[in-house]
């Protein structure tokens, strides 16, 4: 096995992770860029008033995904009685919908949305999820270490993992069926829905028609699309009849990207990086010279002090000295004249 | 005869080898379980709820609760603090000890724990927080090992490579400071993705100062807790030095602790305010809330002031157990409790008892390596070569 290009580009970017990547981070929390979708990407348009929740998307999404066949067949409508959501067995899951003001029954198909800035690939730590010039965010399992930082940070709760699979979990979920798309076909869901309640085209042409949709039968949808804007839009779009929290799609997302909230804490590591070390450095010194100030004033202290001591004793010994001299110069004077008066009294005798 | 055999016998199985060997043979089955049957037969972990009690505990409050090497060497190297030398050694330890299986548990959690390196040297996905994580973490580990290295060296009487490693002590003290404040904030971080699944009075802008900070006191707290089970149980191993300034440590670091404990209510309180959370403060999550803030925050930091004012080395300890389970809480809040806090009970997390039991398995290897090393290298005592040599 000799070094992939992308292997040898791993190292180089290995090499250089210290400075470059770190102080790169992909966020432009200061910057009044948006990104709006790749041009030209698709998408498709849920029109939850056509759907009869008859399953027949689930069903196509298995076969063409290769999925394991579910314990109870897709004819067995009676499982939309119980909530459901994605898992790695199901890429995607028509919920159903009553409501107490007996209003009609309204059917959901939930699957990944597709965000144009999506939250599990800005979350990825190993790329191993990216948005596709498609408009597919497509998933590489050969890369994937596992650690399911996408599945906290989906804010549609989709990514599911294969808990049973002891040392080859994958993450699972709708890629929007990319291979199919590349080959000119379209994903397995839409292909088979009976009553058109998926369509499948361009996000921009998509967007229009539901625009349209809306101005046509103002009365038989509410006036919002779905995945316009929310986290920062989503190549998925959806139709409803009533408010979108009353058919389990949360109003509360906002229209940021994920990227958005993560820019902030990102932009922060040149900061620690960059002046961390001058910080810590000129506090080392600063206690460094203060210790060695300290040392040098206790060395001249002990100095002065010497020399204060030995200038008194020089001045007591000076003084010892010259009473001494002067005693000695009396004694002898004395002396002197102890003699000078023997001598004179020898005389006089 | 029978009673010669039973000496060393006795020496080998005290309760606490028992207990040990008890825990980690349990250990070692639900390792085999883990890598045999997948997540799904050992974790009650699900698609709505990822992460358990192996990140939330085993990650987040193992880094938090490690912090300690980082406080004291910055303590003792860069801000000049000379009298709390003796306390860096055991604290690097249980730095690197921490760190190390932190590193372990995550080759229980993730998918294909082989591939923890592809995000450093194939390829990085510098969006991510947790690939800033994963590199410092990794970066820091290495620092970490290379801190800790004088003590086996000195051990094994390498001494020209240990005088080597002991002259970058500044460079590396630096360096680990610099890591773990990118470190340590940013697996507060890396929640922020999240805001619409977690509880909008742990969620704030200002996640990564709340664990920045939380990590310091964590640091000393734990410093302190740990100081007193040494005494306890390793007090023999301490040499003149260590028990002289061992009192001094732990009032300078309940001093410290209290400080930063009130620096962080205070930016506690701004982040309730800049988010205008008041109003939550009087819900069930509010009381829960407060509890951690007001219990397991303002309580031990007041009770760390009396310590310092009274002198009183117990009240100091208290504190800093109360602080230590405080840091816990708060992660535990973050990652597992307050997160998903809108889905119905049926659907929350609660830990299987063979999480739990890994947990502890890991915990009380850290225990058992921490103690083999400590009885034979040098951390609570300076090694006769090279007493005074830094």
């Amino acid at each position: 096995m000799g070094v992939t290009r992308r292997k040898f580009l791993g190292w180089v970017g290995a090499a250089a992770v210290g400075t470059t990547s770190m102080m790169v981070p992909k966020a432009r929390a200061a910057s009044n860029k948006h990104f709006e979708g790749y041009p030209g990407s698709f998408g498709v348009l849920h029109d939850t008033t056509r759907c009869i929740g008859c399953r027949k998307c689930e069903e196509a999404c298995n076969r063409v995904n290769d999925l394991p066949s579910p314990a109870r067949p897709f004819d067995d409508l009676t499982v939309l009685e119980n909530p459901r959501r994605t898992s790695a067995a199901a890429f995607t899951v028509v919920n159903r919908f009553e409501s107490d003001a007996g209003e009609p029954v309204v059917f959901a198909k939930n699957q990944c949305n597709h965000c144009l800035e999506p939250a599990c690939a800005s979350a990825c730590f190993v790329r191993a999820l990216r948005k596709d010039k498609t408009g597919a965010v497509v998933y590489d399992a050969s890369l994937c270490v596992g650690c399911r930082y996408c599945m906290v940070a989906c804010p549609f709760n989709i990514p599911a993992y294969e808990y049973d699979e002891p040392l080859t979990p994958r993450i699972r979920k709708c890629h929007l069926c990319q291979f199919r798309i590349e080959k000119g076909l379209l994903p397995g869901c839409v292909e088979t829905c009976p009553t058109e309640a998926l369509a499948f085209g361009e996000r921009d042409r998509l967007l229009k028609i539901a625009r349209q949709r809306i101005d046509k039968f103002p009365g038989r949808y509410v006036d919002h699309v779905y995945g316009e804007r929310e986290m920062g839009g989503t190549s998925w779009l959806y139709l409803s009849p009533r408010p979108f929290n009353q058919i389990a799609m949360r109003e509360d997302l906002g229209v940021q990207p994920a990227s958005r909230f993560t820019s902030g804490p990102l932009s922060a590591v040149p900061i620690v990086v960059g002046l961390w070390p001058v910080l810590l450095t000129g506090i080392y010194a600063i206690s460094k010279r203060k210790d060695k100030i300290a040392q040098q004033e206790r060395i001249e202290a002990v100095a002065t002090t010497v020399a204060d001591a030995n200038d008194e004793m020089k001045t007591k010994m000076a003084e010892l000295k010259d009473k001494m001299t002067r005693e000695r110069e009396a004694m002898i004077n004395l002396e002197i004249k102890k003699a000078l008066k023997e001598a004179a009294e020898k005389e006089d005798a | 005869m029978p009673q010669e055999t039973n000496i060393p016998n006795k020496s080998i199985l005290t309760p606490f080898n028992v207990v040990a060997g008890i825990i980690i043979l349990a250990g070692l089955v639900i390792t085999v379980l883990r890598f045999t049957k997948g997540l799904g037969a050992v974790t009650n972990l699900d698609d709505n709820n990822p992460w358990g009690i192996w990140i939330g505990f085993d990650l987040l409050c193992g880094v938090a609760l490690a912090a300690g090497g980082y406080v004291t060497s910055a303590a003792c190297y860069i801000f000049g603090l000379k009298r709390y030398h003796s306390a860096v050694r055991p604290a690097i330890l249980t730095a690197f000890l921490g760190y190390a299986l932190v590193v372990l548990a995550l080759h229980y959690d993730v998918g294909r724990p082989w591939r923890l390196p592809y995000p450093i040297f194939l390829s990085p996905g510098t969006t991510s927080l947790l690939y800033e994580v994963g590199l410092c973490v990794f970066l820091y580990l290495a620092v970490l090992f290379i801190e800790y290295s004088p003590a086996a060296l000195e051990w094994l009487g390498l001494k020209k490579v240990r005088n080597l490693i002991v002259r970058m002590t500044l460079v590396l003290t630096i360096f680990g400071v610099v890591l773990s404040t990118l470190h340590q904030s940013s697996l507060g971080a890396l929640f922020m993705i999240a805001p619409s699944k977690l509880h909008p009075l742990w969620y704030s802008n200002y996640l990564p100062v709340y664990f920045f900070i939380s990590s310091i006191f964590a640091g000393l707290s734990m410093v302190i807790f740990e100081g007193t089970l040494a005494h306890r149980f390793l007090h023999h191993k301490m040499d003149a030095t260590h028990l002289r300034e061992s009192e001094g440590v732990a009032l300078g670091f309940s001093k410290a602790a209290s400080f930063v404990m009130m620096g962080y209510l205070s930016v506690k309180l701004i982040g309730i305010s800049v988010d205008n959370n008041w109003h939550l403060l009087f819900t069930g999550w509010g009381l829960w809330f407060l509890l951690e803030l007001i219990g397991f925050v303002a309580l031990p930091a007041f009770l760390y002031s009396l310590a310092v004012r009274e002198r009183n080395l117990r009240w100091a300890r208290w504190a800093a157990a109360l602080s230590v389970l405080g840091v816990v809480l708060n992660r535990l809040n973050i990652s597992v409790v307050a997160f998903n806090w809108y889905l119905p009970s049926a659907q929350r997390y609660v830990p299987s008892w063979m999480e739990i039991g890994t947990s502890i398995f890991i915990v009380t290897l850290g225990v058992v390596i921490y103690r083999f090393i400590t009885t034979r290298m040098p951390i609570f005592y300076e090694h006769p070569d090279f007493r005074h040599d830094i």
